[in-house]
């Protein structure tokens, strides 16, 4: 119960931050947006082309701009040493983790939700009969991303070549990520749609690893 | 899963080394401070005094040794203990109020009617008009008086300050002296780290002075206390 407890005034102090600050989402919604357009200079993008590239592109996009967004995640904590108050002040460790990831896929899924339509527009692939498929996918995929990138961005916040560390981890691991929901997406962009429960439970199990090992970890993570 | 957070008021030091990499920042360093105990750790930069509270504060784990806590009832324990703790940075968000910044520190503490804690930190601190306030428009000072209200909202018996009277002007340290002589006189224990004499190290019951990383000297009251004070400031 502390652990829930802690987690839910920590990912209030998240998003009250974010809302107030908009850096992050900001930053990732134009990101995205320059990525999906400057793609759309090297194919045409009206073509059947786009339902072969167009799940590839945008998961890529989306992998880039989220190493962009978890790089301040813990950097912030350092500016004022807040880290070290939330470590005095909570229970559990793994509550500091966990409202991070909350509020980082939270952030993720909304600039998600903003690019989509821009997508579908600019690339001529419907997406509303698919659209329920598409958020679970668009969660999973974005749950796995910040659960790894927000343990990475701990790790490398306290490297000294922190704004090179974080990309040059967090890119190789996620490859399991990207390759399952570029897989699913592509299925749900198709004439005939289907779903690849396939990639599914991998992006599933993917997620739940992870997300053990930082439970498991969290304490170690945060040490000097 | 971690024990139960209570308020310790006593410490134990038992032979306690800090390295990074090769370099010690702490070598068998041995200290008992008894409870009401006012400690001042003197000593130039670099001297291990910021890493003692850190180890103190359970921020940094020791390379080697152990440290101990007594708990009220006299027991000692190892882990579990929660104190205040002013270190050199301000420890509070820029981007909340300060009673945001409070409330959230005082919810995830468990403390009871957080709300009302807040507002009477506030007040004691003098920070009380300007609650509503994003931290980031206050002066340095007044930072510095949000540290001390963070720091004190668990109502802690042990106290670790790192040189708190940074960025206080004449007044602030005025009031943080008056502050810290109510808690000695509640027999709080406190352990802070001082640059030279000031009317902060004169409430001071003992004075230990670091030099690269070891204990070179440790007294109670006397000229000897003023002679290792005013020798850190040298």
């Amino acid at each position: 119960m502390a652990l829930l407890a802690d987690t839910t005034v920590l990912l209030g102090k998240e998003l009250r931050t974010e809302f107030r600050s908009r850096e992050l989402l900001t930053t990732t919604v134009v990101f995205i947006l320059i990525v999906i357009v400057l793609f759309s200079f090297t194919f045409d993008p009206t073509s059947d082309e786009s339902r072969r590239f167009g799940s590839g592109l945008l998961w890529l996009a989306f992998l880039f701009a989220s190493s962009l967004m978890l790089q301040p995640c813990f950097l912030r904590e350092q500016q004022n040493d807040t880290l070290s108050a939330l470590r005095l002040a909570v229970d559990e460790p793994f509550a500091i983790f966990l409202a991070k990831l909350t509020a980082n896929t939270v952030f993720l899924l909304l600039a998600e939700l903003v690019l989509l339509p821009f997508f579908a527009l600019m690339y001529n692939v419907p997406v509303l009969r698919v659209l329920h498929w598409l958020a679970l996918v668009f969660f999973l995929g974005s749950l796995g991303i910040s659960v790894v990138g927000t343990a990475l961005s701990a790790v490398s916040a306290q490297a000294r070549m922190r704004e090179l560390l974080l990309p040059l981890l967090l890119l190789p691991l996620l490859t399991p990520i990207l390759v399952a929901s570029t897989e699913v997406t592509k299925g749900l962009l198709d004439r005939e749609p289907f779903m690849q429960w396939k990639g599914v439970v991998i992006l599933a199990v993917f997620d739940l690893v992870f997300l053990t090992a930082l439970w498991l970890f969290s304490e170690y993570l945060l040490e000097e | 899963m971690t024990a139960p957070a209570f308020t310790p008021t006593g410490i134990r030091f038992e032979k306690i080394e800090k390295r990074y990499g090769g370099l010690y920042a702490l070598r068998q360093v041995s200290l008992e401070i008894a409870r009401g105990e006012c400690v001042a750790f003197a000593g130039r930069n670099g001297s291990g005094k910021t890493t003692l509270l850190r180890i103190a504060a359970r921020l940094v784990r020791p390379s080697r040794g152990s440290v101990m806590y007594m708990t009220s009832s006299g027991a000692a324990a190892d882990s579990g203990a929660r104190s205040g703790f002013v270190a050199h940075a301000t420890m509070v968000y820029d981007e909340l109020t300060a009673e945001e910044n409070l409330l959230m520190f005082a919810k995830l503490q468990g403390i009871a009617e957080p709300g009302a804690r807040a507002a009477a930190l506030l007040e004691e601190v003098g920070l009380l008009e300007r609650r509503n306030s994003l931290v980031r428009t206050f002066s340095r000072g007044m930072r510095q008086r949000m540290a001390i209200a963070r720091a004190l909202l668990n109502d802690p018996s042990l106290l670790l300050l790192d040189e708190p009277a940074t960025g206080l002007d004449p007044e602030g340290i005025a009031w943080l002296a008056n502050a810290l002589r109510q808690m000695r006189w509640a027999e709080r224990t406190i352990l802070m780290s001082v640059h030279g004499e000031s009317e902060i190290s004169q409430i001071a019951t003992r004075a230990v002075r670091l030099d690269a990383g070891s204990v070179v000297a440790d007294t109670r009251g006397g000229s000897e206390m003023h002679a290792i004070l005013t020798f850190a400031g040298a």
